[in-house]
């Protein structure tokens, strides 16, 4: 290593020798900085968590274009739309289907008394609303009245429960004053609002939810025939449909959007955000301590080698030198115990926690950012001084 | 610039000024600010020739230390004039103090050695600021030195397992390592004992001498005083003593470690 970094550098590697020379405080110090990368990684996943929560039940649609209330901000909160308006989009050259879609929350209260949170769909069993294969093969099934399908990464749930439904024998429970049989399952998992989903015909929504007017969907899912000029439609639909009631966004602008408007006007995303801005100070702060520490124990030796002729590009290279070996070795722990975080976190609440190829490099990158700024204030106290000031 | 500024106060041309080394006039020089502001140097005048062993003299508090370190740019010549190597050195900018400190070797009390370096990379630190043309040839350049102190059989050893006058030899080796001009001793002798005091200062006129180097050595401490060429004595901030000692002969001075060398 000390032949490698004196080939890089083109000089002794000051900075490697002095903190392999005191290995009890290189160990706290890659410490700070792994649990400083730990910190901003297990933020950056749970922000990550977020928005991929957020995108999943859109990518489960079969849709091509979404038509919701113009004050909707997130799938659980687009007002009624007259069912009118889904005619009216029909009525536009180029659309291949629609079909409406009722958004919904119930209480699924557990044995032991606990309560999950389900969103639920209502859809027409007649049309494909989503395309994944588990909800088109239920689409009969949920033809009658208060049969319903569940999401099985639905959080806090024995996983047992899930695979007596997969096996075949039907679960009941009750919500609403009704009673519900769960016949099959799909997988889209929980976000950070609900833990999980439900599947239920147009017919057996407006039975949970008897204050909802029937003709009155939530969304309306748009399929665009093939090959079809997407501007020219969507500017079209959007001209045809009244804008004081109805807003269009294609389902990809439609994820970006309500992803935005979690991440940022929603306490959960800021929480998150400022908890990356967080790991980055408290990363900071450790590393300034080690290698301001570190200056403080060497100013002689820093100042014998001023007074010898060295300039104060030396001693930044030198403090820099060690930023950047304490960046690169503190990141690997860092990295290691965060993957099993993540593993660990995914299994105990069903978030998407996932590392991302994007995410190592950009942390890394932003660990060699902070102990170079760290770096360059600690030797600010060199610069100036008269070296005779400093033995 | 500031040497127009700054000029020497005397008129006439200062004597031996071709020759001298470091050339000083008017220097004075005060510490603190404020009503604190307390003088440490008053109107030095001082002409230090090459190639000899120049002894500071004084006690504590005298500002011999305070002097050696305006001469060896480790200072900031407030008012007066310091003509190093032919340097002015009153109002230099950093770039300017970085040359002449190159040009020139310091040892101080304290060894100031790097303990995370051996001796090899302690020494080498002396060479390495002159950039890589330097350094061709630095293994042997530094080991040759360091075998010249009697350091042949240390040169991996960190400073944590040198004993005190082995340490101050290794820090004799960094300052001659570069070749410097003049080398600046702020007493050298002052946390060894009797036997490795004088050995290392005997190893520091040798040395010097071999290679033609002027040397200021600051101390307090008289059983060197022998091996001096010249003796400046300093009291509350003023030069009150000045000695010529007959040149002794280099051949016939005690010395350890290997007797020649190439001077490089």
């Amino acid at each position: 290593m000390t032949a490698v970094l004196e080939r890089v550098l083109g000089r002794l590697p000051i900075g490697w020798l002095q903190l392999i020379h005191n290995r009890g405080r290189l160990a706290a110090a890659l410490a700070g900085v792994a649990f400083a990368n730990i910190l901003i990684f297990m933020q950056l996943g749970f922000l990550g968590a977020l928005v991929e929560s957020i995108r999943r039940p859109y990518a489960a649609m079969d849709a091509d274009v979404i038509v919701a209330a113009s004050d909707m901000n997130t799938l659980a909160d687009g007002s009624p739309l007259p069912r009118q308006r889904m005619f009216e989009a029909l009525s536009v050259p180029g659309i291949a289907s629609a079909t409406p879609l009722s958004y919904g929350r119930i209480d699924w209260k557990q044995p032991d008394g606990t309560i999950r949170t389900l969103d639920v769909f209502g859809v027409d069993p007649a049309a494909r609303a989503f395309g994944t294969p588990a909800i088109d093969a239920a689409r009969d099934a949920i033809m009658n009245a208060d049969v319903a399908i569940i999401d099985s990464g639905t959080r806090n749930v024995p996983r047992g429960l899930f695979e007596k439904i997969e096996r075949g024998e039907p679960y009941r429970f009750e919500a609403k004053g009704r009673t519900l049989t769960v016949v099959s399952t799909f997988t889209i998992g929980g976000g950070f609002s609900a833990d999980g989903y439900l599947i239920v015909s147009d017919q057996t929504f407006l039975r949970l939810f008897p204050q909802r007017a029937s003709g009155a969907p939530n969304y309306i899912l748009l399929r665009l025939e093939p090959g079809i000029d997407r501007g020219a439609v969507l500017a079209q639909l959007s001209a045809t449909l009244p804008d004081y009631d109805s807003a269009v966004h294609t389902v990809d602008e439609a994820v970006a959007r309500d992803q935005a408007f979690q991440t940022t006007q929603r306490p959960i995303g800021i929480v998150f955000g400022f908890g990356i801005v967080i790991g980055i100070l408290v990363g900071v702060i450790i590393v300034y301590q080690v290698l301001s520490t570190d200056v403080a124990d060497h100013i002689r030796e820093y100042a014998t080698f001023k007074a010898i002729g060295y300039r104060q590009r030396f001693f930044l290279g030198v403090v820099f030198e060690e930023a950047l070996v304490l960046a690169c070795l503190g990141f690997v722990p860092g990295l290691l115990v965060s993957l099993l975080l993540y593993a660990a976190v995914s299994a105990a609440t069903g978030l998407p926690l996932a590392m991302t190829p994007a995410r190592p490099p950009l942390v890394l990158a932003g660990t060699l950012l902070m102990c170079t700024i760290s770096g360059a204030v600690a030797t600010r106290r060199l610069a100036r001084a008269n070296p005779a000031d400093l033995f | 610039m500031a040497t127009s500024v700054l000029a020497p106060r005397h008129g006439a041309p200062p004597p031996h000024a071709a020759d001298a080394a470091i050339l000083v006039r008017g220097l004075d020089h005060w510490f603190g600010t404020g009503e604190a502001r307390k003088q440490v140097l008053f109107d030095i005048d001082l002409a230090i020739e090459r190639g000899r062993l120049t002894v500071l003299l004084g006690a504590s508090g005298s500002g011999k230390t305070t002097l050696l370190t305006l001469l060896g740019c480790l200072r900031e010549v407030q008012a007066g004039s310091v003509l190093l190597l032919g340097q002015e050195l009153a109002g230099a900018d950093e770039r300017i103090l970085v040359a002449c400190r190159r040009r020139l070797g310091f040892i101080f009390q304290a060894h100031n050695l790097h303990d995370s370096l051996t001796a090899m990379q302690n020494v080498r630190m002396g060479l390495e600021v002159h950039g890589p043309a330097a350094m061709r040839n630095w293994r042997e350049a530094c080991a040759h030195l360091l075998r010249s102190v009697g350091l042949g059989e240390r040169l991996d050893y960190r400073p944590a397992n040198l004993s005190g006058g082995q340490k101050q030899r290794v820090a004799v080796a960094r300052a001659l390592v570069g070749n410097p001009e003049i080398v600046f001793a702020d007493e050298p002798t002052a946390a060894l004992d009797r036997e490795s005091g004088l050995q290392v200062v005997r190893m520091l006129k040798r040395l010097g001498e071999e290679r033609g180097t002027t040397t200021l050595m600051v101390t307090h401490d008289p059983r060197i005083l022998d091996l001096a060429d010249r003796i400046l004595t300093m009291e509350d901030g003023r030069i009150v003593g000045d000695r010529s000692l007959p040149r002794s002969d280099p051949t016939s001075l005690p010395g350890r470690g290997g007797g020649h060398r190439d001077a490089g």
